[in-house]
């Protein structure tokens, strides 16, 4: 009976000292919008080939990193997938404003069934009856669905089609709701309609008229690895990185004439 | 399923197991503590106690982050130490424990309870000091209890994802538990390979609720 008690507490002691592992120094900690996994798995492998840095990759919605990062997680670069995110993030100093970029930007696309037979010319027909449900992120505070509101609103056609708005938590849940059929039509990135087999573009709204989506990229005040987080920074820019946002749907950013943004 | 995918229900169930056994040891003091004792601030202790099982998991979490960060009261000392916690296996295992620990707390007290006191007070007479009782008397005839406490902290372990996301974080290879590999399948839209990540799940579940099920059937009578 003495052994089957000592065990647990001889494994609790184990536990206990193996916590005092020291931290390697040849990595790099980046976390990254969930949106950005499969594209960052490729661009991190060939880093580490070239840099023979071994990249951690950490994952999830933009909102919660930018929260760990603010209580202090260890975290080399942060790569958001939305700017309100990273200002947040600067304006308490938690990341180095210099290091600062406007990487990627996606578009906006309606998606509708792969089987589906609507047509879609403009986003005026989002107002047709045939149309009776569009699934978005949340209008409010999900990314997608704000910029999808804010570009309907510069349309005017907000009124008319927020009544057919599903709000859903994230712009997976969106594109799941059209692919299952319980949405005729979904507004979503093109990145994430561009992975599903299960939907098509009906629709894509044009950069240029379209909303400003920009995930920024910047070295996190207080970096542990800072010689590699500048690396990394610079190896984002190389043509082979460029190449796999490329073949994931993004758009790749130009870099900005000077280092001053606009307000 | 792949290699990786292997990787990750033995990483679960490993990081499950380990947070079990270092809660036990509290949890078994605790448990006897509201079973047999009445103390001041009982009550209290059990609703502290019981708190992380009615809380949103991402409410602990965030507490937890906000504790062990390096910004909080205990993460600024451990790091002083050159001790990582946040986004490491650890965080996983500490995530695990605390989700756990209350409902293992429940168990055992049941457990506990259901011993009876006369024949503790039998040992008692014959001249057993308190501890002896409890390893030779309590526990013995508590162990079903015990054990199919243990599986049930285990399989809550299994399924924690809330707490987990955050103070660990979704570091493939490496903090990716089950459930945080189905969340990601899901967001990423592998709807196959999330299918065979929840198969896993729900069969290392059912497999230790149903143990836990037997064991507690056959528990002695009072």
């Amino acid at each position: 009976m003495k052994a089957f008690l000592l065990s647990p507490i001889s494994a609790t002691l184990a536990a206990l000292i193996t916590l005092t592992g020291a931290v390697r120094a040849d990595e790099l900690r980046v976390s990254a919008a969930a949106s950005l996994a499969d594209v960052l798995k490729e661009v991190n492998a060939a880093f580490a080939k070239e840099s023979g840095t071994k990249v951690r990759l950490n994952l999830g919605a933009s909102s919660l990193l930018a929260r760990q990062i603010g209580e202090g997680a260890p975290v080399d670069v942060f790569f958001s997938a939305d700017e309100a995110k990273m200002d947040g993030l600067e304006k308490k100093g938690l990341i180095d404003a210099a290091t600062r970029k406007p990487k990627l930007s996606n578009t906006l696309v309606v998606v509708v069934p792969s089987d589906s037979t609507l047509t879609f010319s403009t986003l005026t027909d989002l107002t047709l009856p045939g149309v009776r449900k569009i699934a978005t992120g949340d209008p409010k505070s999900v990314p997608v669905g704000v910029y999808a509101r804010e570009h309907l609103e510069k349309l005017g056609l907000w009124a008319a089609v927020q009544p057919k708005i599903v709000s859903m938590e994230n712009v997976r849940a969106a594109l799941a709701a059209v692919e299952s059929g319980n949405a005729e039509a979904g507004i979503v990135y093109k990145t994430d309609a561009t992975a599903s087999p299960k939907v098509k573009i009906a629709l894509e709204v044009p950069a240029a008229d379209g909303p400003r989506i920009v995930y920024p990229v910047a070295r996190v005040t207080g970096a542990a690895h800072p010689g590699s987080a500048a690396a990394y920074l610079m190896f984002l820019d190389s043509s082979a990185a460029h190449q796999s946002f490329v073949k994931f749907g993004f758009v790749v950013l130009p870099e900005p004439a000077d280092k001053t943004r606009n307000p | 399923m792949t290699t990786d995918d292997l990787k990750t229900l033995w990483f679960s169930a490993w990081a499950a197991g380990l947070a079990t056994f270092v809660i036990l040891p509290p949890a078994l003091a605790l448990a006897w503590l509201l079973a047999r004792r009445e103390w001041p601030g009982k009550s209290l202790v059990e609703t502290l106690t019981a708190l992380p099982l009615v809380l949103p998991p991402v409410a602990t979490g965030l507490i937890l982050l906000k504790l062990l960060g390096r910004r909080g009261p205990f993460g600024d000392w451990l790091a002083a130490q050159g001790i990582e916690i946040v986004f490491t296996w650890k965080a996983v295992v500490i995530a695990l424990a605390v989700m756990s620990f209350p409902l293992l707390v429940r168990s055992l007290r049941t457990a506990i309870g259901e011993v009876p006191r006369r024949l503790e007070q039998v040992a008692m007479t014959l001249g057993a000091r308190p501890l002896r009782v409890f390893w030779s008397i309590t526990l013995p005839l508590a162990r079903r209890g015990v054990v199919a406490g243990c599986i049930l902290a285990f399989a809550r372990a299994i399924g924690e994802f809330g707490a987990t996301m955050i103070l660990a974080g979704y570091i493939p290879g490496e903090t990716g538990t089950l459930s945080l590999e189905i969340y990601q399948a899901i967001q990423m839209g592998e709807d196959t390979r999330a299918m065979e990540l929840i198969g896993a799940a729900a069969l290392l579940a059912f497999a230790a609720l149903w143990v836990s099920e037997l064991l507690g059937k056959n528990r002695p009578a009072a």
